[in-house]
């Protein structure tokens, strides 16, 4: 591969993977901030309030890492894909304007009343202010998405004589059925992410004894939300995501499962290593003729495998792209698995003293991050070697003006600032959460800083 | 069509100029005005609830651009590689710096981030400005549209120029100083006591350096791209901006002795906008200059996006914004007048 073209591709890696660590949570723990709210308003329970704002802290320092991490991916489209932008601006520049257009100056103007103007709003007027920043965020999260998904799935364009795209149909690209299948997933993923950080601190603060009254409540949401977006993640969305991408990028399908020959009754792969010279699995554990089962309903359809297509259209890291999906997939059931047993313990009233429960509730932090990741990584690197899938190459798209030098320059320059904020980040909120929701004199002069 | 979403690029980029340029400004005469923790925390607390708003002028602007004039955004964007990155670090030092600074009660701490705030700014103004400069002095565009721009040669304003030489420098210094005056306006405006007197003090001394580069700058403008009157020859009515200018520059001087703070500040806004009326005016139609030969330009005919995308586009822009205008009004009502002690606002 050309360097410069890697180092481009790195680049927007790693500062995409980097940025989407944040949004993950400030969009899962938004609705649940506005839940924490509403049993405010409906209950006039303080300590319910208290966790609302509690949660905003660790919103507010999420949302400011977001945004410094996310305005660099607009930039990026220009600086580093210049040719991909000028060809594509016609259509992606839509969902992308839109974003800012309809959903940051929203979310701008109404964050700062939601995180620092509770004494100068009405309870109720906080209760908005709560609701229209949750909108803000998952509206930006929809636009991104229909960019990505009209370059998974292309809609609605038309070709200059140029070779440029343009848009034929505004609703026909905002309601690009991949976009919708894509929307439903990925958001439903972020309100894990929000739901198993909840619950996990809530654990946590139970495990140690403290704020006990909150703890309760951080465990009760956070698995209910946990397990009811755990199943939604399975079944509807994911299951329809996985048919939709075997109908339109069957190649894709073929290296996310490790599929390397055509085959009728194809089983899937739990686990095993892909290898491509050998075009087989090593070490594969199996379930026969699961694939077929799952993508065509029926235990005897034929999957088509690698073999089937020129190896040019082939995914270009397909091993990396196999472990992604598995990783994903695997941690995606054992969310449903851990959160099972957890709201079963809580319907019976067990779940605060069960301490193995708590234990396992905890360490599961970091898996959503992991899952949410992998997912990503199996979105675009299935994408692959495609831009644009089927219609532009990523060996097209790239600033062949600028070196791999100049590139490397600003990678290494984004490591070192990326890993900055990530101490400054952790620094933060692991003060927060030792500091612990309910405490008025700092709720107070939290509450002063900016407003 | 063309003219039209030219005109709403520039009216962005205005806007962003003008909203994000005070607070940038702000930035500027942190150190300089607020001496106490107390004082510094009263800067931050002016541009607190807004910054982040008005920098979503600029992706808003810049994705308008994308959308509107893909080959401007391609070209433009790659071109200027470098400086582009070196400002999305500073952008990201100064948002951690304008938010971060409260989260401790430690010197260290918060002057850590009061000087990565203010240091970010000023440099955030000076690159601000040599862009304007590089897109009026253009750039050594290819046959294919794109080119790379180191950030300096020799200096010199020539066929292959670097980002930074002596027009694009000055360009920089210009910006610099008026959004230093326009974020001390602003200052003044928004506090009371030593540090509005502090900040306005600085402002009246800025005046004669404003007037000075002002002058320099359109000096400097015509001598290397004096095909920027033809507009301005053909439509006369055009050399109405330069007085404008003129005007903005006298009544912020005939209202900052009067310490009218409000109609100086608004004198400051409107100096950014006619100059930078005066710019879009004269560069029409070209948006990117060729530093070698006009036929490379790029202009509003061969960057645009279809007329289909474009007349779509205008309709859902418009209700954005009107939103986005409501948002402003809604922010800026409930934030007005000035910052005072512990708690809220006057």
């Amino acid at each position: 591969m050309d360097s410069a073209l890697l180092i481009h591709r790195l680049q927007f890696a790693f500062t995409v993977t980097f940025h989407y660590l944040f949004p993950q949570l400030t969009m899962g723990l938004a609705p649940l901030i506005v839940v924490f709210k509403t049993m405010f308003l409906r209950t006039g329970n303080e300590t319910y309030n208290q966790a609302a704002r509690f949660w905003a802290k660790v919103f507010g320092i999420n949302f400011i890492m977001g945004v410094v991490t996310g305005i660099p991916m607009e930039f990026q489209f220009g600086t580093n894909w210049s040719q991909f932008s000028r060809v594509t601006g016609g259509v992606i520049g839509q969902p992308l304007v839109m974003e800012g257009v309809f959903s940051f100056f929203l979310e701008s103007a109404f964050l700062g009343m939601f995180l620092y103007g509770e004494k100068r709003l009405s309870p109720r007027g906080h209760w908005w202010s709560a609701m229209l920043v949750f909108l803000g965020s998952w509206l930006s999260g929809f636009f991104i998405i229909v960019t990505d998904a009209w370059m998974q799935h292309p809609v609605a364009f038309e070709r200059a004589a140029d070779g440029s795209f343009q848009v034929t149909s505004f609703w026909g690209l905002l309601l690009n059925p991949w976009a919708l299948l894509q929307y439903a997933h990925n958001m439903s993923g972020a309100v894990i992410t929000g739901a198993f950080v909840m619950a996990a601190v809530g654990a946590w603060y139970l495990l140690e004894g403290k704020f006990v009254e909150h703890g309760r409540q951080f465990v009760r949401i956070g698995v209910i939300a946990g397990l009811i977006f755990s199943v939604l993640q399975i079944f509807p969305t994911g299951d329809l995501h996985g048919k939709m991408m075997a109908k339109y990028q069957p190649v894709s399908t073929a290296g996310m499962e490790g599929l390397f020959e055509s085959e009728s009754g194809a089983p899937m792969v739990i686990i095993g290593q892909p290898d491509e010279e050998r075009r087989r699995i090593d070490n594969p554990i199996v379930v026969n003729k699961a694939l077929s089962f799952l993508i065509y309903g029926t235990t005897t359809a034929e999957v088509r495998g690698l073999n089937h297509f020129p190896k040019s259209d082939w995914p270009t890291n397909i091993p990396l792209l196999y472990y992604s999906y598995h990783i994903m997939a695997g941690l995606g059931t054992i969310f449903v698995a851990v959160m099972l047993p957890a709201a079963f313990l809580l319907w019976r009233n067990r779940l605060y003293g069960a301490r193995i429960m708590l234990w396992i509730l905890m360490l599961c932090l970091p898996l959503p991050y992991i899952a949410n990741t992998a997912g990503w990584l199996t979105a675009e690197l299935g994408r692959q070697p495609w831009l644009v899938y089927g219609l532009m190459r990523t060996t097209e798209g790239y600033s062949k003006y600028v070196s791999a030098g100049n590139g490397l320059f600003s990678l290494l320059g984004f490591m070192g600032m990326y890993a900055m904020l990530a101490i400054l980040f952790l620094f933060l909120v692991s003060r927060e959460l030792t500091h612990g929701p309910g405490d008025p004199a700092r709720d107070e002069t939290i509450g002063t800083i900016t407003a | 069509m063309l003219l039209i979403w030219f005109l709403l690029v520039a009216i962005m980029i205005t806007a962003y100029v003008v909203l994000d340029g005070f607070d940038l400004g702000a930035g500027v005469v942190h150190l300089f005005v607020a001496r106490t923790d107390d004082e510094r925390r009263t800067v931050i607390r002016t541009i607190g609830p807004v910054w982040d708003g008005n920098e979503v002028w600029l992706l808003a602007g810049g994705g308008t651009l994308y959308f509107a004039f893909p080959l401007l955004y391609a070209s433009g964007f790659s071109g200027f590689y470098l400086p582009l990155m070196i400002v999305l670090w500073l952008l990201i030092l100064r948002g951690i710096g304008v938010e971060l600074r409260m989260h401790l009660e430690s010197p260290v701490w918060r002057g850590f981030f009061d000087g990565a705030f203010s240091l970010s700014s000023l440099l955030l103004t000076v690159f601000f400005g040599a862009a304007l400069g590089n897109v009026i002095r253009g750039v050594p565009l290819q046959k294919d549209g794109y080119f790379f721009l180191p950030l300096w040669t020799d200096w010199r304003v020539g066929a292959l120029p670097g980002v930074l030489d002596w027009y694009t420098v000055l360009a920089g210094v210009v910006t610099l100083v008026a959004l230093t005056l326009h974020g001390a306006h602003y200052v003044a405006l928004k506090t009371s006591g030593d540090l509005s007197v502090r900040a306005a003090l600085l402002a009246r001394r800025l005046w004669p350096v404003l007037a000075l580069v002002t002058i320099l700058s359109l000096w400097g403008t015509l001598a290397i791209r004096p095909e920027l009157l033809r507009n301005y020859q053909a439509f006369p009515v055009l050399y109405g901006i330069p007085l404008a200018v003129a005007a903005s520059l006298a009544a912020m001087f005939v209202y900052q002795r009067r310490q009218a703070e409000k109609a100086a500040f608004l004198s400051s806004c409107a100096w950014l906008v006619f100059m930078l009326v005066g710019a879009a005016a004269g560069v029409y139609p070209n948006l990117l200059t060729s530093s070698t030969t006009s036929d490379l330009n790029i202009t509003v005919y061969n960057a645009a996006s279809g007329m289909h995308s474009l007349s779509i586009g205008l309709i859902w822009w418009s209700f954005g914004m009107i939103l986005a205008l409501g948002y402003f009004v809604f922010v800026y009502r409930m934030f007005k007048g000035k910052i005072t002690a512990e708690g809220g606002h006057g």
